[in-house]
């Protein structure tokens, strides 16, 4: 009982830090800053002791930690909201509390904490230094604070909330909220710096293009519930009979089973959140906003969220599938679309030169790798991928997020007007910031897998072998292509970044980075190398079996499939190797005696780079498809015909109907009768008044004279009609 | 023996010339006179069906006379009334003209 309970806590610190710097302490940057930091860093203790026991629990995956109470009455059942522990949600909670404490701490170095403040700096723009005089009496530019330092870490904070509400519940419903809560957090972290026209433009096209996805995944979700009755995990993915069923009957789309169409719908959920082909095209753009934050979105938590749903929902979207037979819609949607984005985004990715779209893209390209070994029925590998993903690209954000730090002191030391991200201008940065090259280093070999030492090596070896032993030869190839192309821009950026000379003033000027920054990237170093280590596979020649395979015992136990003993290759393992090797050695050999900040490859690919370097143009399609339409639409039909036309007339013409018929009525009833029957009777009586008035002469004699004359007439009539007797 | 209808006639005659002064003489004295006469007109009337009636029955009853003794009174009391009144309205308005008294005129 004290780990369910435990688990309940793990989301709430966060959420308390939110409301408290929201409320409170919004003023107090350092109160803000500890606020939010100690909630981390509770959130991480307390995953760590779930952890520890999840990992020495026997039979973990049938018998997870599972406590649920009732939330909303929903006539005779009642949605429940519940935390649930399995071996899944165990490793994910791990490199979820280490990445989001690490970020944190980084984060306090990143938005400068201890400089002064900017005598230009305004809210919503990136903090543009601060100009101070050092001992000499000299003015130095130096680094400035944050301006809206308590904001990013009250926005960081709800964003690990949901993060850790997503892994730790129990039912799909809390997961969409978290999901959603997400959503909302990624775009106002986009959108920090509000004053830039493209962070607007970019948080309004991550919400929008997330939301596609979500819309989708949500009538999924509705689906599930109306067939089931239920949202929860164990319920519905841990019943053969509830699956039979679902794979058993058909949906009234396209003949697919009631399985394969939820499943596509969950994915297509999947496809928006993890950025993959045709919805990625938000995620590049996400890097409008602090470095944290893209550590954050693109490793730690929303993206990992994607991939998280469907490694869950995966005994739905395999439903009737065994390994080694044909497989089923989803899979075979996932492997398209996984491998295609892998590639896809790998091509892109070679073409840039921002440090951080780079990174950007191969996150992409990493999130498809994931996907499309789900797509193949390589669970533990796509699971595994995404915890060393997670560490290495965190790593290689926070990285990035460094080098460009150390760039821009350069820049404030030479006073030049450079792009501090653009890596053509950089070089050299290897002796000027060491910890933060040895770091990436690591980071990036990891991202390229190279072989025995990096986490990234073994993920990547058994996603292959996953692909090549489940005989999908297309996903395969494509695959390792892809693995070629991302140890090639890797060590592209690396070599670009840090070795060969300087190619501006401001890189021969770059500082190493603040302890706060330094030390999360040494700690997920660590990580980006020893994760991998959890999972050497027990064939593997020579290295097999020293070590337990553990990871794939351990997450691999979710499913309940018979473990079959494939035939042992050693052309996945050669084929891994020499595209890794392959790749980064062709990269260096490119661009190490790069002199000036062109891109060689600008000239020998000529068309093909413009076109990669745009990105396929896919913006500018998506741009003419469907926002050119969509305000057309809403311009010229919805606001010029439809409202002003057509509501604003029928509108206009009742209200000239009114005006036109109170008119009328009023000229023929009530100016006439009404009116006049009061006037009339006025001037009636005031004519009478004026009448009689003449009448009254004031002589008595001449009052007599009538009175008598009626006395005498009113006796003769009485006489004449009455009579006497 | 007179008889009855002559004073009948004789009362009748004076009240007419009273009811006629009444109505076309211009001064208020002659009009309060005028008013006079009708009331005695009557007095007479009373006194001769006094007369008549006494010797009808062969009894002498005083009541008439009280009644005719009241109307004197009154005619006094007014005659008073009215003289003070016109001398009021003579010192305001310094005509006794009823013709010119049309301050109530609408």
């Amino acid at each position: 009982m004290i780990s369910e309970t435990l688990v309940w806590l793990i989301p709430l610190p966060p959420l308390l830090a939110f409301f408290l710097i929201v409320v409170f302490t919004n003023r107090n940057k350092a109160l803000s800053h500890w606020l939010a930091l100690i909630a981390a860093g509770l959130s991480w203790a307390i995953s760590m002791v779930i952890f520890g026991r999840a990992v020495r629990t026997e039979g973990l995956a049938e018998h997870p930690f599972a406590h649920a109470i009732d939330w909303l009455p929903t006539g005779t059942t009642s949605l429940k909201i519940g935390i649930q522990i399995d071996p899944l949600s165990a490793v994910v909670l791990f490199f979820v509390a280490i990445t989001v404490l690490m970020i944190f701490i980084y984060s306090t170095g990143y938005h400068n904490y201890g400089q002064p403040a900017g005598q230009h700096d305004r809210k919503g723009l990136p903090p543009e230094g601060a100009e101070v005089k050092d001992a000499k009496g000299k003015l130095v530019k130096v680094p400035s604070i944050e301006p809206m330092y308590s904001r990013f870490f009250a926005l960081i904070s709800l964003f690990a909330f949901a993060m850790f509400l997503l892994v730790v519940t129990d039912n799909l419903l809390t997961l969409y909220v978290g999901w959603e809560i997400m959503g909302l957090c990624s775009y106002l972290l986009i959108g920090f710096w509000y004053a830039k026209e493209s962070a607007r433009k970019a948080m309004i096209k991550a919400f929008l293009t997330t939301r596609v996805g979500d819309v989708f995944m949500l009538l999924g979700l509705a689906a599930l519930y109306a067939l089931t009755g239920t949202l929860n995990y164990q319920e519905i993915l841990g019943n053969p009979a509830v699956l039979e069923q679902l794979a058993g009957t058909l949906s009234p789309v396209f003949s697919l089973s009631w399985a394969a169409l939820i499943g596509l719908l969950i994915f297509i959920g999947t496809v928006g959140k993890s950025a993959q082909f045709p919805l990625h095209i938000w995620l590049p753009d996400a890097m409008e906003g602090p470095t944290p934050v893209s550590a954050m979105i693109h490793a730690a938590t929303m993206v990992s969220a994607g991939v998280y749903l469907v490694i869950r929902f995966f005994p739905l979207l395999s439903a009737g599938w065994e390994p080694g037979g044909t497989l089923t819609t989803p899979m075979l949607v996932m492997g398209i679309i996984g491998s295609f984005t892998a590639i896809f985004a790998a091509t892109i990715a070679v073409a840039q030169n921002d440090i951080k779209r780079v990174l950007a893209f191969s996150t992409i390209s990493q999130l498809g790798y994931m996907i499309a070994a789900l797509g193949v029925g390589a669970y533990a590998a796509a699971a595994f991928h995404l915890v060393t993903h997670a560490f290495f690209k965190a790593l290689l954000f926070l990285g990035s997020g460094s080098i460009i730090h150390g760039m821009e002191h350069g820049i404030f030391h030479t006073g030049e007007h450079i792009d501090p991200q653009n890596m053509l201008n950089m070089g050299g940065l290897r002796k000027k910031m060491p910890i933060t090259f040895w770091t990436f280093l690591i980071g990036g070999l990891a991202l390229s897998g190279f072989p025995l030492i990096t986490a990234g090596f073994w993920s990547k070896d058994e996603i292959l072998s996953g692909a090549f032993k489940g005989g999908q030869m297309g996903v395969f190839i494509t695959l390792a292509l892809a693995a070629l192309l991302t140890a090639f821009y890797t060590a592209r950026q690396i070599t670009l970044t840090f070795l060969g000379k300087p190619r501006s003033k401001a890189a021969e000027h770059a500082q190493e980075s603040k302890w706060t920054m330094t030390a999360p990237l040494a700690i997920l170093s660590v990580f980006a190398i020893g994760a991998g280590w959890a999972g050497i596979p027990a064939d593997f020649p020579g290295l097999g079996g020293l070590l337990p395979n553990w990871f794939e015992e351990f997450v691999g136990s979710m499913l309940h499939f018979e473990h079959v003993e494939s035939v042992h290759s050693l052309v996945p393992l050669i084929t891994s190797l020499v595209v890794a090797l392959g790749g980064l050695a062709l990269g260096w050999v490119v661009y190490k005696g790069l002199q000036k900040p062109v891109d060689p490859l600008e000239k020998s690919l000529g068309g093909l780079h413009t076109v990669l370097k745009n990105k396929y143009y896919i913006d500018e399609f998506y741009q003419a498809a469907f926002i050119r339409p969509a305000l057309w639409l809403a311009d010229v039909f919805t606001y010029k015909f439809l409202d002003q036309t057509i509501i604003d007339g029928v509108l206009h013409g009742i209200a000239r109907f009114g005006v036109w018929l109170g008119n009328g009525l009023r000229n023929i009833i009530d100016l006439p009768v009404v009116n006049g029957a009061g006037d009339n009777a006025a001037r009636g009586t005031r004519g009478l008044g004026l009448y009689l008035r003449s009448r009254q002469s004031g002589r008595i004699q001449q009052y007599m004279v009538i009175a008598i004359s009626l006395l005498v007439l009113a006796g003769l009539v009485i006489y004449f009609t009455v009579g006497l007797g | 023996m007179i008889p009855l209808s002559w004073y009948l006639i004789a009362a009748a005659a004076l009240f007419c010339i009273g009811l006629v002064g009444v109505l076309s003489r211009k001064s208020a004295v002659s009009i309060l006179m005028c008013v006079e006469l009708m009331l005695n007109a009557v007095n007479i009337n009373l006194v001769a069906f006094w007369h008549y009636h006494s010797q009808l029955q062969g009894v002498s009853q005083v009541a008439p006379q009280v009644f005719v003794a009241i109307v004197f009174i009154v005619a006094a009391a007014e005659v008073a009334i009215g003289l003070a009144l016109i001398i009021s309205a003579y010192r305001r308005r310094e005509t006794s003209v009823v013709d010119e008294m049309t301050l109530l005129k609408g």
